[in-house]
């Protein structure tokens, strides 16, 4: 694939000039045209975003701008009124979630989705054993090599190590995002997309999550859907603001915060 | 007592074998231990669906049935020998499976345990009409199997005793099969699915597809069971369609503890002895049933195998430093 990104490299100047004519190599998953309705409400309008490898992207804006609609849409949860994903130039809009999975989109979800009767460890264990076996229901699955190791490893990655035996359920809500994360990393996928992976946290949890996050984004994309502006901008390469399910702007952090239309909606929030 | 647990949990299936052995010892007459037998694999059948996959059918005695009736029918009309007809018993089972399973896991919750009784409902019928083949209200009578060898033996099917170790084998094959599901990599699958089936899929399972496959698994292993019912009873009566038989595997796992691997067996065996010595007493054995029933939801949820093992593994967790871990890890076979 291309090289990364040297951090804190020259971004693209112009203020919110969509990054769009990326070479295609370049382009990790792509929306176009996406449209959606519920009924009779307009959720999102016409919004082509190119996302970039191995960059640390936001998706930034006011409630009810329609990310989370966004994020599901990309991750496949949805499938839009109108438009397309393209994830490494291929369709795959309208593709079933496991398809999804497979091709290496991971997600978390804004509300905590764990096997909570599960241990730690078994919640990881699966979650890594899908590139493994999915159908053999006859060979012990205590056989299969290294998945075990792999999920001791992808615990320890999110500070889950000492918490293994622990049932899932059982444990605090910032272990049982983190849990959430080292399942998504499970499948080694190509592009992370993280649904608020914050929300609900104290502030502890929040900075040992940004740090997480910080650090997954080294090696491979990351798409974060999240409602506090400041806190993702100090991390993001790149932030795309949606108001009214309409993109507002695109660009760097400078440039979204020298942006007068965002100043004006996120102020005019509050 | 922890290295016995160990040691039980690590071989449950030669431990439930060497149960069974000596079982008919326990039971007043051998016929009610032959019948024990088939409805604690019946019970393990629908629990690999109900306690292990969370999904509660309640059309699973089609399964039982048309085991029973397509043994029966080889027998009776095709005079077939025995083996194969329990082989199409099997097989049938396991395409009804195919056919209900397909259209059922496109719902969920209650839909599904809907959906289930109403195509249950639908195979009773079509048995019920097809007279000449399955002799309608009365049955099918004649599903004989006198003598046979095996092997250089001369075994009577007519003993009960040795009936009984027949059966035993077959159950016995069948509990190893589950046995291997459960501990297999889809085991660890299905699992997954009934925790939390977004998730499932988000890890890139097929969920539909998973489905499907224990529905179907999950039919087989009853399918087996009514063909083994067939040969026991030497009738198949109509009932075994009827949707108080799916009720009935419900009340077997929920009396024994569903999701463990001898939960469903000890329900069956503790319902069906109950039936036994209540029914000689009085007549309202369902007032009973319902009574039992009651209690079991109310006080012990987990059912009488089911909270056994919560309080030993409590035990066993307590002698460890980690007090109050959950055993359910990797190499976790529950018994």
């Amino acid at each position: 694939m291309n090289a990364p990104q040297s951090p804190g490299g020259i971004e693209p100047p112009a203020g919110t000039t969509p990054i769009v004519g990326l070479a295609p190599a370049e382009v990790l998953i792509e929306a176009r045209h996406i449209s959606q309705r519920f009924g009779a409400f307009q959720a999102l309008t016409d919004i082509s975003v190119q996302f970039r490898a191995r960059h640390l992207c936001a998706i930034i804006g006011p409630n009810g701008a329609g990310k989370s609609t966004f994020f599901n849409i990309l991750s496949g949860s949805i499938t839009p009124s109108a438009g397309s994903v393209l994830f490494r130039g291929q369709d795959v809009t309208g593709l079933a979630q496991h398809e999804y999975a497979r091709r290496g989109i991971a997600k978390s979800f804004q509300i905590t989705n764990v096997f909570k009767q599960l241990s730690a460890h078994e919640n990881v264990r699966v979650a890594v054993q899908m590139r493994h076996a999915r159908f053999d229901f006859f060979n012990p699955r205590s056989r299969l090599a290294g998945v075990a190791a792999q999920a001791e490893a992808l615990l320890d990655r999110v500070g889950l190590a000492s918490l293994r035996h622990k049932t899932a359920g059982d444990l605090a809500h910032g272990q049982q995002r983190a849990l959430e994360v080292a399942m998504a990393l499970a499948a080694d996928p190509q592009l992370l997309l993280m649904d608020e992976p914050t929300a609900g946290m104290s502030p502890e949890e929040t900075s040992v999550m940004m740090d997480l996050i910080t650090r997954l984004a080294a090696e491979r994309t990351v798409i974060l859907v999240e409602h506090k502006m400041k806190l993702v901008m100090g991390i993001c390469k790149t932030l795309i603001v949606l108001h009214h399910g309409q993109l507002l702007a695109q660009g760097s952090p400078d440039d979204i915060r020298a942006n007068a239309e965002v100043r004006r909606v996120y102020l005019g929030q509050g | 007592m922890n290295a016995l647990w160990q040691l039980l949990a690590r071989h449950r299936v030669l431990s439930v074998l060497l149960f069974l052995l000596i079982f008919p010892l326990l039971m007043p007459y051998e016929a009610l231990a032959v019948n024990i037998l088939i409805f604690g694999l019946y019970a393990v059948g629908f629990n690999l669906l109900f306690g292990y996959t969370g999904m509660l059918s309640f059309g699973h005695a089609a399964f039982l049935g048309v085991g029973s009736y397509l043994t029966g029918i080889s027998i009776v009309h095709a005079h077939l020998h025995w083996l194969l007809a329990i082989t199409i018993g099997v097989v049938s089972a396991a395409l009804v499976g195919v056919l209900i399973g397909h259209l059922a896991i496109r719902t969920r919750g209650i839909y599904f345990s809907m959906v289930t009784l109403a195509l249950g409902q639908i195979v009773y019928y079509a048995f019920y009409k097809a007279e000449r083949w399955t002799g309608g209200e009365n049955g099918l009578r004649g599903v004989t199997v006198a003598a046979f060898d095996v092997a250089g033996l001369h075994i009577d099917f007519t003993n009960p005793i040795t009936k009984y170790y027949v059966i035993l084998g077959f159950v016995a094959l069948a509990l190893w099969l589950v046995s291997r599901i459960l501990a297999s990599p889809f085991g660890a699958v299905i699992e997954a699915i009934r925790e939390n089936e977004k998730r499932a899929a988000a890890c890139g399972y097929d969920v539909a597809r998973s489905k499907l496959l224990v529905f179907v698994l999950s039919a087989t292993i009853c399918g087996l069971a009514g063909s083994l019912r067939a040969l026991h009873l030497s009738v198949v009566p109509i009932d075994s369609l009827h949707y108080l038989q799916s009720g009935q595997a419900v009340m077997m796992c929920l009396l024994g503890g569903m999701g463990t691997f001898f939960g469903p067996f000890v329900g069956a065996a503790v319902f069906l002895y109950l039936e036994d010595v209540v029914t000689t007493l009085t007549r309202h054995w369902m007032a009973v049933v319902g009574a039992i029933f009651m209690m079991f939801i109310l006080f012990f949820p987990r059912g009488i195998w089911g909270s056994l093992v919560a309080r030993w593994e409590r035990q066993a967790g307590s002698g460890t430093a980690s007090g109050g871990e959950s055993d359910r890890t990797l190499e976790s076979v529950q018994p």
